[in-house]
């Protein structure tokens, strides 16, 4: 899942002071997961936002919609016959969703309202991990299914680098464990050590412009005909 | 030979190769190198010059290389992949080549956090092995990656490459020395030697590969200063192994002496070193202590240095 944070609350503020009542649309996808932007989360920023603005003398109204996904144009369809009364939007959905929005309503501002961190999974309830970097050119199947690429602080495809501390942590910190000897020992345990033995070669980056993908099946859809 | 290197010339003559470290300064002060440069000269066959080491920002490698190669040293020019795209990088070899510096060390680099710009970007487009590829390619077939038009000109440079015998996984570091050998590296310099078993358990598997055969193997040694600079390095710096006899022997040295016992110790190692089989050398890191390099080639009975054009 896409892992969000909540903004803190006066940065947020500070955006939304200009405007009048605001429309505050969280997501049930990834966001409401990682306890940053559903239903709880928004009803709760509805209030706290009220309460600061009241604070400075401001009298603002804040009203919240949880959209099922927000990355998802028919769902986003559903903000049609509420955007009418509000001058502005917060999003609390991931950063896609909060652009979505934006193209939705072009005419109106849209804030996000958390900061989009990375693409994880759930560690225990409410600890999640960064797993993957969508670098594109998945390198799992010979690292042992650990990707150096997110893992490694140094990103690096030939590791382990001469950093590695004792009991196999990363030269960033004591806690943090280093990839390339958890690849290693994973590539031991399967007996798959040959895969790091040899070179890889410099990569051919694919994340370097905005990603664009049409599903094979329906590329006649949306290739122009003369 | 490959290059114009006089490291070369004389590690493929057989000679035991000592090479130094010149660290540039927080600045541009040219100064400091010619300095440092004066202190150096005649002791090592060849002086490293850092890139931003610790991710500190410092008058550059190449311009720095330049000093020291105008002060009589015969520079190897460290370029780390932290900073560098492919484009970078393979443009500053060029460039590096056409001001005349002859060797380069190639090396991944200390992540950003420990320095003084911890809240920029890393690159890491390629890693210090794939470098090592890009430079041979530079070098033996005279092209950039991904490309196979011929360059404007040769570009002849001794390459090196770092290896660590003291970090997890233990087992592994050979194949990676591996890598980098079958990569193109010439040379290697290892990371500072203080426990000579782990360095000829590690040294004896790679005389088993055969790679000490294939390149040159320098061995790193470091003065330590103090016996709080043994304690630091033994307990915070990743990636170095101290023995506990070491650490006491600094930490007992009389006060204001600890100096002397560091010296003693390096070249009692450095002794040592020059017995095992398969070492072409040792690399002297006397950081920000370059004085004292003199004083360790002489008791090492390392000086004279070869004479060799």
């Amino acid at each position: 899942m896409i892992v969000a944070q909540i903004k803190p609350l006066p940065e947020i503020a500070e955006g939304l002071e200009p405007h009048g009542k605001t429309l505050i649309v969280g997501c049930g996808g990834c966001t409401s997961i990682c306890l940053a932007g559903g239903q709880p989360e928004v009803d709760q920023l509805c209030l706290e936002l009220e309460q600061l603005f009241k604070e400075k003398g401001l009298n603002k109204t804040f009203e919240g919609y949880v959209v099922e996904r927000g990355c998802d144009p028919d769902f986003i369809q559903e903000l049609d016959i509420l955007a009418a009364e509000f001058e502005a939007f917060l999003c609390v959905g991931c950063g896609a969703g909060a652009q979505l929005i934006a193209e939705q309503f072009p005419e109106k501002p849209v804030y996000p309202g958390v900061n989009t961190q990375f693409l994880g999974v759930n560690r225990e309830v409410g600890w999640y991990e960064e797993k993957c970097r969508s670098c594109g050119d998945c390198q799992l199947a010979y690292t042992g299914c650990i990707c150096p690429v997110t893992r490694c602080a140094k990103s690096i495809f030939n590791g382990p680098c001469g950093g590695t501390q004792r009991e196999g942590r990363c030269e960033l910190d004591a806690e943090t464990p280093c990839a390339w000897v958890d690849i290693f020992n994973r590539l031991k345990t399967q007996q798959r050590v040959e895969n790091i033995e040899r070179i890889r070669q410099p990569t051919a980056w694919q994340n370097q412009k905005q990603g664009q993908l049409v599903h094979e099946a329906y590329r006649d859809r949306y290739t122009k005909k003369d | 030979m490959k290059t114009p290197s006089r490291l070369e010339k004389l590690l493929e003559a057989g000679h035991f190769v000592v090479t130094g470290e010149l660290g540039p300064p927080k600045g541009n002060n040219v100064a400091a190198v010619k300095k440092k440069a004066a202190l150096l000269r005649g002791y090592v066959d060849a002086v490293n010059i850092t890139d931003n080491q610790t991710a500190v920002v410092r008058m550059s490698s190449i311009a720095t290389a330049v000093v020291a190669q105008q002060q009589g040293l015969e520079p190897v020019m460290q370029m780390v992949c932290r900073d560098r795209n492919r484009i970078a990088m393979q443009s500053d070899i060029i460039g590096a080549a056409a001001l005349g510096i002859p060797n380069v060390l190639c090396l991944s680099g200390d992540h950003q956090q420990f320095g003084n710009q911890a809240h920029s970007k890393n690159v890491f487009d390629i890693d210090s092995i794939q470098l090592v590829g890009a430079m041979r390619r530079l070098r033996d077939e005279n092209k950039l990656l991904d490309s196979d038009e011929k360059l404007d000109g040769p570009v002849k440079m001794f390459i090196g490459a770092a290896a660590n015998p003291f970090a997890e996984p233990f087992e592994f570091r050979p194949y990676r020395l591996k890598k980098k050998v079958e990569a193109g590296a010439d040379f290697i310099q290892t990371q500072c030697v203080f426990d000579l078993e782990i360095f000829e358990q590690w040294l004896s598997k790679a005389r088993d590969l055969g790679l000490t055969e294939r390149c040159h193997i320098l061995a790193g040694v470091i003065p330590l200063k103090s016996g709080r600079m043994a304690k630091y390095m033994a307990e915070h710096v990743p990636g170095v192994i101290m023995p506990e006899a070491i650490v006491k022997r600094m930490v007992d040295a009389p006060k204001g002496k600890g100096g002397i016992e560091g010296v003693k110790i390096c070249c009692e190692l450095i002794d040592a070193l020059k017995e095992m089989k398969g070492l072409s050398g040792v690399h002297i890191m006397a950081i920000e202590w370059e004085k004292k390099v003199p004083k360790i080639v002489e008791k090492a009975n390392l000086f004279p240095r070869p004479a060799i054009d």
